[in-house]
């Protein structure tokens, strides 16, 4: 039972209670269908265009950001674990790669990526 | 305690497994529920209001209204479901799965007490016994998993509200995601492992003689990081700008609505509750008793259950007392404050422990 057994089956169970649940739902819930329900909601007035346009850029340059920063941090965790034994020699490998992630830091402070107006 | 002992002896270690499953699934879903009147009661007492207090069972059991969430929950389950016509049907059913699963799933690795020998067998108090080799890398990985649940729902619904929600929401949230897992990179090197029953062992005795031994004292500044982060990451106010009601009606479950709406709801409270046990265990010592150098197993039990509902309550607290921040600040707050105070922390500490400290 050392394995992620219990994993598996917490999975099964969170799955299938909102499976259970909305089909309990579907018997007892009324269905009286109307065009107007059914429309997307706009503050009341009839919605205009497509709700999925343009966005800022910002946004993606955030994830981009993200996926840079959270790949560093993953290769920090096993160092971490081992900093006890590394000690003096540890210390120096996170200042190295440390050194690295801020001057990308850096970088893309000095571009303004972390800028919002 | 005895009986429940030899009871254990004669079950096989499934019956142990299914048992604690279903102590953990029906805890955090019965807590999460609960959470809901207990927010409206708080937001009611910190306001000077009064609060649901009406609600009743059979008309005649009211206990100040403890009964409320039973019966929201009954409503849920008679209100006529809209899927809007321009929504993208499929991915608008499977949001408040990708929601709720992940927020189910990430209280099993917390261990909710201490692990006790009964007949030469040891019986530990978490769904994942320890060293299953994820330890917090798990509800780590898993809490990132809660963006999806924002997103689909989001731009599912194909609605200008729900876009700009889930956009600005996911945004925030790995952007904070970053600050957090520094912060928690410190704590794994205090311990030395992943392990929360580590995290948790390597927290006992006492500071000083007067403070218990706890990271919070070891260290304040990754846990300022980590509590902030937390309410980037559960999408509560200050930082709810997945929601934001008084701006953009009602983010990104605008469209949602009947018993969809009630998981997308509850499994926001289901977060907060793993928000809550992760604080109470990475920086605050988990069943840990202060002062008490080996506390019994029920001792251990209500040691972590106040500390989480410490924590949960501060949730609920925080919410109605600060307004919501602006976009930017948020973003800046994130970016230039959250990740240059985490690496300060991680640095401060890895040379603390290069001394030999």
């Amino acid at each position: 039972m050392r394995g992620y057994a219990s994993i598996l089956l917490l999975i099964l169970v969170a799955v299938a209670l909102p499976i259970i649940i909305l089909n309990l739902s579907r018997l007892l819930r009324p269905s009286w269908p109307s065009a107007a329900k059914y429309a997307t909601y706009e503050c009341g007035i009839v919605t205009t265009n497509e709700a999925r346009e343009k966005f800022s850029v910002r946004y993606y340059l955030v994830a981009v950001m993200f996926l840079v920063f959270d790949v560093e941090t993953v290769f920090l965790m096993p160092w971490a674990i081992q900093m006890k034994e590394l000690a003096v020699f540890g210390f120096i490998e996170l200042g190295l790669f440390l050194f690295l992630l801020l001057f990308g830091y850096g970088y893309i402070w000095s571009k303004g990526a972390l800028t919002w107006e | 305690m005895d009986k429940l002992a030899s009871l254990l002896h004669t079950s096989p270690a499934i019956a142990w497994m299914v048992a604690k499953l279903v102590i953990v699934f029906a805890g955090v879903f019965s807590l999460a529920a609960v959470w809901t009147w207990v927010e409206r009661r708080g937001s009611a007492m910190i306001q000077d209001r009064i609060g649901p207090n009406r609600a009743a069972l059979f008309g005649k059991i009211k206990i100040i209204g403890l009964a409320q969430p039973l019966a929201d929950g009954i409503k849920f389950f008679f209100k006529e479901d809209l899927v809007p016509h321009d929504a993208n049907k499929g991915l608008f059913w499977l949001a408040p799965f990708l929601a709720l699963v992940p927020a189910l799933m990430g209280f099993a690795v917390i261990p909710f007490g201490r692990s006790f020998v009964s007949g030469g067998q040891e019986y530990h108090l978490a769904l994942l016994d320890p060293g299953n080799g994820m330890g917090l890398l798990y509800p780590l990985a898993i809490g990132g998993m809660a963006v999806y649940g924002v997103l689909v729902a989001a731009w599912s619904s194909n609605n200008k509200w729900s876009i700009l929600g889930g956009m600005r929401s996911s945004a925030a949230m790995v952007s904070y995601e970053i600050g957090m897992s520094l912060a928690v990179v410190a704590l794994f090197m205090r311990a030395g492992g992943y392990d929360p029953s580590e995290i948790i062992t390597a927290q006992g005795g006492t500071l000083w003689k007067v403070l218990p031994n706890w990271n919070i004292f070891h260290q304040p500044l990754g846990f300022i990081v980590f509590f902030t982060c937390m309410f980037a990451e559960t999408n509560r106010l200050p930082f709810d700008f997945a929601e934001g009601e008084s701006e953009i009606v009602a983010g990104f479950n605008t469209e949602y609505g009947s018993m969809k709406f009630s998981l997308l709801a509850l499994s926001e409270y289901c977060h907060l509750m793993t928000a809550s046990a992760l604080m109470a265990t990475l920086y605050f010592g988990g069943w840990q008793v202060p002062f008490v150098q080996d506390p019994s197993v029920m001792l251990s039990v209500l040691s972590f259950l106040v500390k989480m509902l410490f924590f949960a309550w501060v949730f609920v607290w925080i919410r109605w007392t600060l307004p919501r921040f602006r976009y930017d600040q948020l973003m800046h707050l994130g970016w230039k404050a959250m990740l240059p105070m985490s690496m300060v922390n991680l640095v401060f500490h890895a040379w603390r422990m290069s001394q030999g400290h």
